[in-house]
């Protein structure tokens, strides 16, 4: 990431770059991200596709928003999770908008399946990481469409990908191992449920950018739906937690 | 003229502060001709997976064996090291920053001995032992280790987890290389901590029987082999209690590449060449020196 912030602040601070933009002009490219949220999990089940993501949106180290709502439904059949900055996702909302209406405008009966929608976010990523001004997001794309579970995800420069589950930032650290080990075929709804609740609970205890507000969303044939934040439990009732000095006059340390 | 040549002129002692002695080495380093002219040579960094658990009656650590430059220098480094009979180190960080810290034996070669400290950990604990009559105690290992990192103000990378049973109980640390601790129940350090942290934060509860111990650290190491790079081979383990040390080197093997090896089918000579398969043009055979084993006497 410093890599691509740093030629991006290049190219920003009005160096000639034939067909790239100088300093004077008043479009500005995106060099960091503002009010950002993080990470994304999602995997495949029996019934089709569960993703969470939660409502916190950072402004830096501030928890500023706590209300965000990250993953989004479009088209009829998909889920739309990102992480990253908030304003490029409301970007990307409206790009999503604009493919229904031209579904609408067109209407013969077919709109965008979860793929397609995926693979055109991913062309969409691309094309702006080309020109040096990317929208800032990792993109999960799940949905459930003429009977098969879709889903796939998309980095900021185009990098993009199907699998059986995946996370987003902090999430890939710390939920992928988790998914590694224990996600299986064909999971029954209450056990996907634990394992992404597993996952989100991991991040809540180490990932210092979240809040115990998490909405979980799936997208089965009977159509996406994303669910209202709930919270996930916790465990702080460990020996050393209560009573961490036990033992003091020995225990030393800080 | 003899004066002007001592070792102590060059390198003066100094109590207390900040010791400066390694300067007039880190030149002759940049120096050199081995390596690369103007830079220091760079430290082997361990890109490891390591981490202990309090459990009832003990403490379990356990680690990876993978040691990483710009490829894997070592397929099955050990990196929990012996600091008292009763505690034990698991080393994330500058390979040999982790070794020289803790071991009782320098690493370095002849020449650069003396610029190392006066005592590493282990040896001091042995002087403080044999001083009192009393065994070890966890806090003192761990006081000592903050005070040598701090002292070095984190230029000694060396991120250790430093677990051991005695007559208090059963502890657990985590030394950073700036010289903090923390005393915890579970604990995680090096490249694969996350991915070790995730097991731990969905499998650990209160008062866990050594096998359960076992099981959990070993589970969270292979989470560190198998999704982070810079870990990998096997899984070492140490298990810790008031009687006895159960050092398990190479517990778990899952990176075993024997059975694929040996299912590659060769020839059966292949490798072996016998004599005369490179046809012999002349032979020339010169005296160069006689050996005799005649004892001479010396004069007392």
């Amino acid at each position: 990431m410093a890599t691509v912030s740093q030629t991006l602040a290049c190219a920003a601070s009005g160096a000639d770059v034939s067909a790239g933009r100088s300093a004077a002009d008043p479009h500005k490219h995106t060099t960091s991200p503002i009010v950002t949220g993080t990470s994304v999990v999602a995997l495949k089940y029996k019934d089709g596709v569960m993703m969470a993501a939660d409502t916190l949106g950072s402004y830096g180290s501030l928890s500023r928003f706590t209300d965000l709502r990250r993953i989004v439904t479009t088209g009829g059949y998909t889920l739309v999770g990102a992480d990253g900055d908030y304003s490029d996702f409301q970007y990307v909302q409206d790009i999503l908008k604009e493919l229904e209406v031209e579904d609408a405008c067109v209407a013969d009966g077919i709109t965008h399946s979860p793929k397609e929608i995926w693979c055109c976010m991913a062309r969409i990523l691309y094309h702006r990481r080309s020109k040096m001004n990317p929208l800032w997001n990792n993109l999960v794309i799940a949905g459930f469409h003429e009977g098969e579970a879709f889903l796939g995800t998309t980095d900021k420069i185009g990098t993009s990908y199907e699998c059986d589950f995946v996370a987003t930032g902090m999430g890939l650290h710390m939920a992928m191992p988790i998914l590694r080990r224990h996600w299986k075929p064909n999971m029954s709804e209450s056990e996907a449920r634990e394992l992404l609740e597993s996952c989100m609970r991991t991040l809540f205890y180490r990932d210092c950018r979240t809040i115990n507000k998490i909405t979980f969303a799936s997208a089965t044939k009977k159509g996406p739906s994303v669910d209202e934040p709930v919270e996930v439990s916790t465990e702080w009732s460990y020996q050393s937690f209560v009573d961490p000095k036990a033992g003091s006059d020995t225990g030393g340390s800080w | 003229m003899v004066e002007e040549n001592r070792a102590d002129k060059s390198f003066p002692h100094v109590d207390g502060g900040f010791n400066f002695e390694n300067f007039k080495r880190n030149v002759s380093f940049m120096n050199s001709d081995s390596g690369i002219k103007g830079t220091m040579p760079k430290a082997w960094k361990t890109g490891t997976t390591i981490v202990g658990v309090v459990f009832d009656g003990g403490v379990a650590l356990a680690a990876d064996t993978r040691a990483t430059g710009n490829v894997i220098v070592d397929k099955n480094c050990e990196k929990i090291h012996y600091i008292a009979p009763n505690i034990y180190c698991c080393g994330a960080g500058t390979a040999a920053d982790t070794e020289m810290t803790v071991s009782s034996i320098s690493i370095l070669q002849e020449p650069l001995r003396d610029t190392h400290d006066t005592g590493q950990i282990s040896s001091q604990l042995e002087l403080l032992r044999l001083n009192t009559a009393k065994s070890s105690r966890v806090v003192t290992a761990m006081t000592m280790l903050k005070r040598h990192l701090f002292n070095y103000q984190g230029h000694v990378s060396a991120a250790l987890v430093l677990g051991g049973v005695d007559a208090t109980g059963p502890h657990l640390y985590t030394v950073y290389p700036h010289g903090s601790t923390d005393k915890l129940p579970y604990v995680t350090m090096g490249s694969g901590s996350l991915a070790a942290m995730s097991v731990f934060e969905t499998s650990y509860k209160d008062n866990l029987t050594e096998q359960e111990a076992i099981d959990l650290v070993a589970e969270a190491i292979k989470a560190g082999i198998f999704n982070d790079l810079g870990s990998g081979s096997n899984v070492d383990v140490c298990i810790i209690t008031k009687d006895k040390v159960d050092m398990k080197r190479n517990f778990i093997t899952p990176n075993d590449q024997g059975p694929l090896r040996a299912s590659i089918s060769k020839p059966a000579t292949f490798g072996y060449f016998p004599p005369g398969t490179t046809k012999v043009v002349s032979t020339d055979i010169e005296t160069f020196a006689t050996v005799t084993t005649d004892v001479e006497m010396l004069e007392a």
